[in-house]
């Protein structure tokens, strides 16, 4: 076998292994209740869950819990998934700042006991980047 | 409302098009059915007359929608949503390329620029290759064309009123010609001086694929299968050199901007880049293999092309809008998906169907290669690369499989890795280690003739020193008390390997000529980058470790790390070796060096002005007296932290800043960094009391004293030290005629650290009394001058106690980060001088003609 044979077969097998772990590594979006059956099967691989926040008839959101001068690295949340499960969220970091104002929430972890134990949040808050509203349009020139 | 200017920059669009259809016909026309360097002369004088017209309309474009940004022309969109009145010049320059249409047209630029370049220098490609360009130009200019045929959008105009962009506003039903008075502003993440540079350098990277790729296709439609060799690795030198700076430029303004702690965050619009980047420096590889070994012809042209297909994909990647949730700063939708994907498959179709035509014609190699040839290694590492490349590309385009499955009505619900870091650094880790190693290995061999003789002789003193320096630093590392798995050793040791080989043959070369050392010195600089990434990635050291917070629940394992600190004002922290404290609130005032304390301004109705309560002075210099007017940059809030090292003594001032921005989404924060040689210490603010609520002041307690009396004020020693006229800046804005009266009470309350002077202010106008409450920030404290009886001299204050101030601080040790710059500059130095090399050797006659090498059907590699 000729030196450029092998080389070719070597590069195939990587890039097949490469493909397979890639397809083991791939996270999911998932609701709360297939995590929850995740979890219960002893699984402990991160999913992604979207979610929206519960909130009040006066746009606030319900069950936020944060208070920083106790502990800074605690932050606690409800969200509601898309099949409209609620499901009590710890984030063992500083509340994003940005947090109240998100529409659509996308947090990636795992189901610990009762909480989802998340490590990332991302916002998808509404207009992020696209302006939409003209403020103090009232100034006519 | 200025309709004119925006009508010359649309209809320059549309020339610059029509210019492009005509200069890619004529191209074509001027090349085909005819050998290299013999073109249809009218034709050619109408192709080169079209480019030049749509070089000239790109320009007029460009100014037109400089002019808007410039004027402050807020009756267009892109000036209204990407600028406003407060902005500086210098961040104008990046307003341009903040939108999808700017980024656009600066890459058009380039393409315009080095178009004109090949027209001047290369004649004799010039007909075949700039029908590629000006095809190219064809598409990238529709993609802002903004006109509308049968009812399909082609492209996005920057010209676009915000008339016609907001068609539902309402101010617009009842005044069309309303114009807004300010602009909506930069991304205040982009207001940074890398983003008037990285962009540019970028895109000029960007613009450089397309040239090694036009003498591709120049070559193999010419039938010119190896002539094409030479211009492409200058060409691709340049492009090498270009692009990897552009992506470190990228990675040192994210360090230095964004707060995730570090430099890479495996976000797609990164790894849209670092793809073809890995594919044109392997590419690179083959062309160097067939100039100087007639090996590797066939491997040079799929991988010149593949370059310029990823980049293409990768400007659909960003564009499309199709990563939606999976990317964090992707360019807005603009609808233009369409329209990218043909100019994506135009390309890859008409490459890849003019590659396998000719494929049998491309000259190979006869020679088998074995190890003790380094074209073998070079081979080798080039794959290396390309697999890298590949793994990138696989996990990147997971949003696209689930696009691609829903087109055709399969639900997808795929989702790219939970932990991107660790899976993307199980592969990229063992991809630096071979290429350490395969870069010394080949870098060795290259210079000699190889038997076992010589290579065990060229091998022995950079293995040795090799082993012995990585042994060295792994006793030290564990002298420090810190582990190191076996991967960290192997990367270690290869990547020590990659540097000290190298070096090694600089030492040779040294002899000879150094000027042929250019790639020896990029493989250092590579290597040295490993290592700094291994150092400052692998022993990141979070110091902001927080013991003290509750536990909330028993049930978790603690293997949470709680990494942020609460800092209240004035009190130190510890946190590992530093006491850490926080000391207020700085803004940046434009003319005085570093920043001025909050409590040093008063504030106004104007945002932008401020009124000096104090002297403002560096040193001995006074800048603004107190009562001045001062300009100030309100956006920026800039906590001032001290550190001081416990055991050395040594100190040092952090700003990290935030900024309020209701836009964005609450507060953004950029980190401070501290410059050491050997480590950086990195802290940004993770929260602070929420600006936009209003601060909770306990009830109202009043006290009667006379001057002298001393009292406690929310717990710190107080004195009335005696009642004056009041201050000018205090009441500038109340505007007293020479009748009314003004006195304050001067009060010194002795703080943790030093004492305050505070200033409330009784106001008699008009016969009516008014109060200007004083506050001090740092003790949490209002004052207010209520009244005075003349007849017992006795004087009121009234004092209300709130919250001290406090922020949330992340801080982070990286060791050895340097070693990551400066391998960048090593490698773009080995870039600079292999083309210095290349540029002589150019100069000379050209070598002996190409020998006539055999077709064989299976090439190596």
């Amino acid at each position: 076998m000729k030196k450029s044979h092998l080389l070719i077969l070597a590069v195939i097998a990587v890039a097949i292994s490469i493909l397979v772990t890639t397809a083991g590594d791939v996270s999911q979006y998932v609701s709360f209740k297939e995590a929850r059956e995740l979890a219960a099967e002893g699984n402990a691989a991160k999913v992604h869950v979207v979610g929206r926040l519960p909130r009040d008839p006066q746009k606030n959101i319900m069950g936020l819990e944060y208070n920083p001068t106790l502990d800074p690295n605690y932050f606690a949340f409800t969200l509601v998934d898309t099949n409209r499960l609620a499901q009590r969220v710890v984030y063992f970091n500083p509340k994003p700042q940005d947090f109240d104002k998100s529409e659509q929430v996308v947090i990636t972890g795992s189901m610990r006991n009762d909480v989802f134990v998340a490590d990332k949040i991302l916002l998808k808050c509404p207009s992020k980047y696209v302006e939409k509203d003209i403020k103090g349009a009232t100034a006519m020139r | 409302m200025n309709t004119f200017i925006g009508d010359v920059g649309h209809l320059s669009v549309i020339v610059a098009f029509v210019a492009a259809i005509v200069a890619t016909y004529a191209y074509y026309q001027a090349a085909r059915g005819r050998a290299l360097g013999d073109a249809e002369p009218a034709w050619l004088r109408l192709a080169r007359g079209a480019f030049f017209v749509h070089g000239a309309a790109v320009v007029a474009v460009i100014v037109s929608l400089f002019g808007i940004i410039y004027g402050h022309r807020y009756e267009y969109y892109y000036a209204w949503s990407h600028s406003s009145n407060h902005l500086p010049v210098y961040y104008m320059i990046s307003c341009f390329w903040e939108g999808q249409e700017g980024s656009f047209l600066l890459w058009i630029f380039w393409h315009v620029l080095l178009g004109g370049i090949i027209i001047r220098f290369n004649r004799q490609w010039e007909a075949p290759v700039m029908a590629v360009f000006a095809g190219v130009q064809l598409f990238l200019t529709s993609m802002i064309l903004g006109v509308v045929v049968l009812n399909v959008k082609i492209g996005s105009s920057p010209f676009i009123l915000l008339r016609d962009f907001l068609t539902d506003a309402p101010v617009f039903r009842l005044n069309p010609n309303f114009i807004p008075k300010d602009g909506t502003g930069l991304n205040p993440l982009l207001q940074n001086y890398w983003m008037v540079i990285h962009p540019p350098t970028l895109f000029l990277g960007f613009a450089l694929t397309l040239v090694p790729f036009a003498f591709a296709i120049a070559g193999l439609w010419k039938n010119e299968l190896t002539k094409w060799v030479k211009p492409a690795i200058t060409w691709s030198l340049v492009g090498g050199a270009v692009l990897g700076v552009g992506i470190m430029m990228g990675a040192y303004w994210a360090y230095e901007t964004l707060n995730f702690g570090g430099y890479w965050n495996w976000d797609p619009v990164e790894n849209a880049v670092y793809i073809p980047w890995l594919v044109l420096v392997a590419g690179l590889h083959a062309l160097v293999l067939w100039q100087r070994r007639r090996t590797g012809l066939r491997t040079a042209f799929v991988l010149v092309i593949t370059t310029f297909l990823l980049i293409l994909y990768a400007t659909f990647l960003t564009r499309s809008g199709v990563l939606g949730n999976a990317s964090v700063h992707s360019f807005t939708d603009l609808g233009l998906s369409g329209q990218l994907l043909i100019y994506l498959g135009a390309f890859v179709v008409l490459a890849i169907a003019l590659l396998v035509v000719k494929w049998k014609t491309i000259p190979v190699s006869e020679k088998e290669l074995t190890t003790y040839n380094p074209e073998l290694w070079v081979f080798v590492g080039a794959t290396v690369l390309c697999l890298g490349a590949f793994q990138v590309l696989v996990t990147t385009s997971i949003p696209v499989y689930n696009a691609f499955l829903g087109f055709i009505g399969i639900k997808s619900n795929l989702a790219l890795p939970a932990d991107q870091i660790a899976h993307y650094t199980k592969f990229q880790l063992w991809m630096g280690v071979a290429v350490a190693l395969v870069s010394g290995i080949a870098q060795l061999m290259w210079w000699q003739r190889n038997d076992k003789e010589t290579v065990s002789n060229a091998f022995t003193v950079p293995g040795i020193l090799t082993l012995l320096g990585a042994a060295l630093v792994i006793l030290l590392v564990r002298f420090f008390g810190l582990k190191m798995s076996p991967t960290y050793i192997v990367l270690l040791t290869t990547g020590m390997f990659g540097v000290l080989a190298n070096l090694s043959m600089i030492l040779v070369l040294l002899k000879r000529r150094v000027s042929l050392s250019g790639g020896a010195v990029a493989h250092i600089g590579i290597a040295l980058m490993l290592l700094g990434v291994l150092a400052s990635a692998g022993y990141s050291n979070i110091i902001s470790q927080n013991s003290s917070g509750l536990v909330y629940s028993k049930d978790f394992p603690e293997d949470i790390n709680r990494d942020n600190v609460l800092l209240w004002r004035n009190e130190a922290a510890p946190m590992k070796d530093y006491d850490v404290t926080y000391t207020g609130q700085y803004l940046d005032v434009p003319g005085v060096p570093g920043y001025v304390n909050k409590d040093l301004l008063f504030r106004t109705d104007d945002e932008y002005k401020a009124l000096a309560r104090g002297d403002v002075k560096r040193g001995d210099r006074v800048y603004y007296k107190a009562g001045d007017t001062l300009e100030i940059r309100p956006e920026d809030t800039y906590y001032r932290v001290e550190y001081k090292n416990r055991k050395s003594g040594e100190a040092f001032t952090l700003y990290p800043r935030a900024q309020v921005n209701e836009e964005m989404g609450g507060l953004l924060a950029s980190p401070d960094i501290k410059q050491f040689l050997s480590h950086d210490i990195y802290s940004h603010i993770s929260t602070v009391p929420d600006p936009s609520k209003e601060k909770e002041w306990s009830e109202v307690k009043e006290h009667q004293l006379s001057v002298g009396d001393t009292i406690y004020l929310n717990d710190y020693f107080a004195v009335l030290r005696a009642i004056e006229p009041a201050q000018k800046s205090a009441t500038a804005g109340l505007g007293l005629g020479p009748k009314d009266v003004a006195i304050q009470g001067d009060i010194i309350v002795h703080g943790e650290k030093k004492q305050y002077h505070v200033h409330p202010v009784f106001v008699v106008r008009n016969n009516l009394i008014g109060r200007v409450p004083d506050e001090v920030e740092d003790l949490g404290l209002r004052v207010s001058f209520n009244n005075v009886d003349p007849n017992t001299k006795k004087f009121t204050f009234g004092v209300s106690t709130t919250q001290k101030d406090y922020i949330i601080l992340k801080a982070v040790e990286k060791p050895f980060i340097n070693l990551l710059w400066s391998g960048t500059l090593l490698m773009a130095l080995g870039f600079g001088i292999a083309l210095v090399q290349r540029s002589r050797e150019n100069r000379k006659p050209s070598a002996k003609p190409v020998a006539a090498a055999r077709k064989r059907p299976v090439q190596v590699a």
